[in-house]
């Protein structure tokens, strides 16, 4: 066996060790309210940190990506769905390199 | 259960576009590293991590030590155990051991934010459903970037960049729009987001770890500052 396949093994065990630790310790219902409050926030605000500002970075320059995150934010304002929503993104991003280029 | 599942791999075609995309991407610095389409495969298939495969092609070319490979997995991969205590909470009593094991391995960004957006108690199934169909397009998109490079032109990778990003927004805006202190709470995570990567010494942590830290922070500020009433949590469950 290779090197890479040995670095591939690790990594990969400790990706998945860390995913399955939560559930083999937390079976029911959590009793605390803080803990609770704390884990109905956490959704949202790390799915807020991931997109801002790494949509302005995904792009060559941070404009296209400004604009897909204020039109996919009214999009979703509006009422659409998961995938409406990411198209919308994608075609915001795609006319503004057009436009561009 | 078998609706449950088609759902889960229609709702996962958006994320498996952007997968694609991603891992494609991401082929391409693998390939720098030396590795091979089946290895870029592999890996992809068992790690399913964008942050922490980017660590793996990092330590195999600075032939770092495994004590440092497997630090590096777990920095990255942190984040994971604040989504899967989450998702603990939106098992409906009765799902097996098992299932729950199950469910909280096929967590990536993606699949927790549709999995915790089902509406009510979550069907395992519907999780399968999407990680298959997107474990599938991110294992297939790293090995076509390691095998075809540079030939998808950049302006459709650009595009199909933001279809990540696009998700997200989709599923904060209506938890937004229901809850004003989950929108005070996302207003504020974008703020400092955005002021953390360009601070002085802060810019400087890698990515996964300034998430952890502003995720712990923003949530417990918020769970402090308005506690779910019970009412309240009854009807996001």
């Amino acid at each position: 066996m290779n090197s890479t396949a040995i670095y591939i093994i690790v990594t990969a065990l400790t990706a998945n060790l860390i995913r399955i630790l939560p559930p083999l310790f937390i079976r029911g219902q959590i009793k605390s309210r803080f803990l609770r409050s704390f884990l109905y926030y956490i959704p949202y605000v790390t799915l807020a940190i991931m997109t801002f500002p790494a949509i302005t970075q995904a792009t060559e320059s941070p404009l296209p990506g400004l604009l897909a995150l204020v039109t996919g934010i009214i999009a979703a304002w509006r009422g659409l769905g998961l995938f409406p929503v990411s198209v919308i993104c994608c075609i915001v991003v795609f006319l503004c390199e057009w436009f561009v280029s | 259960m078998h609706s449950n599942f088609t759902k889960g791999l229609r709702d996962g075609i958006p994320i498996a576009l952007g997968y694609y995309a991603v891992a494609f991407s991401l082929g391409i610095i693998a390939k720098r590293t030396g590795f091979s389409a089946i290895e870029g495969f592999v890996s992809s298939t068992f790690m399913r991590a964008s942050a922490g495969e980017y660590g793996l092609y990092t330590v195999v070319a600075a032939s770092a030590t495994f004590v440092e490979a497997v630090a590096m997995s777990a920095v990255t991969n942190l984040r994971y155990i604040l989504m899967s205590a989450a998702l603990t909470q939106k098992f409906a009593e009765g799902t097996s051991l098992l299932k729950r094991l199950l469910v909280s391995l096929c967590i990536t960004d993606e699949i927790f934010g549709i999995s915790i957006a089902f509406p009510g108690r979550l069907a395992p199934s519907y999780t399968f459903g999407a990680a298959i169909i997107t474990t599938l397009c991110w294992a297939s998109g790293t090995a076509s970037g390691i095998i075809a490079g540079g030939a998808l032109p950049a302006n459709i990778v650009a595009a199909l960049s933001v279809a990540l990003y696009g998700m997200f927004i989709a599923i904060i805006i209506p938890a937004a729009k229901k809850d004003r202190y989950v929108l005070a709470a996302v207003i504020v995570s974008f703020v400092l987001s955005g002021l953390c990567s360009i601070a002085p010494y802060i810019s400087e942590w890698s990515v996964g770890t300034r998430t952890i830290v502003l995720t712990i922070i923003v949530s417990a500020v918020a769970a402090i500052v308005k506690p779910i009433e019970e009412k309240e949590e009854d009807c996001h469950e």
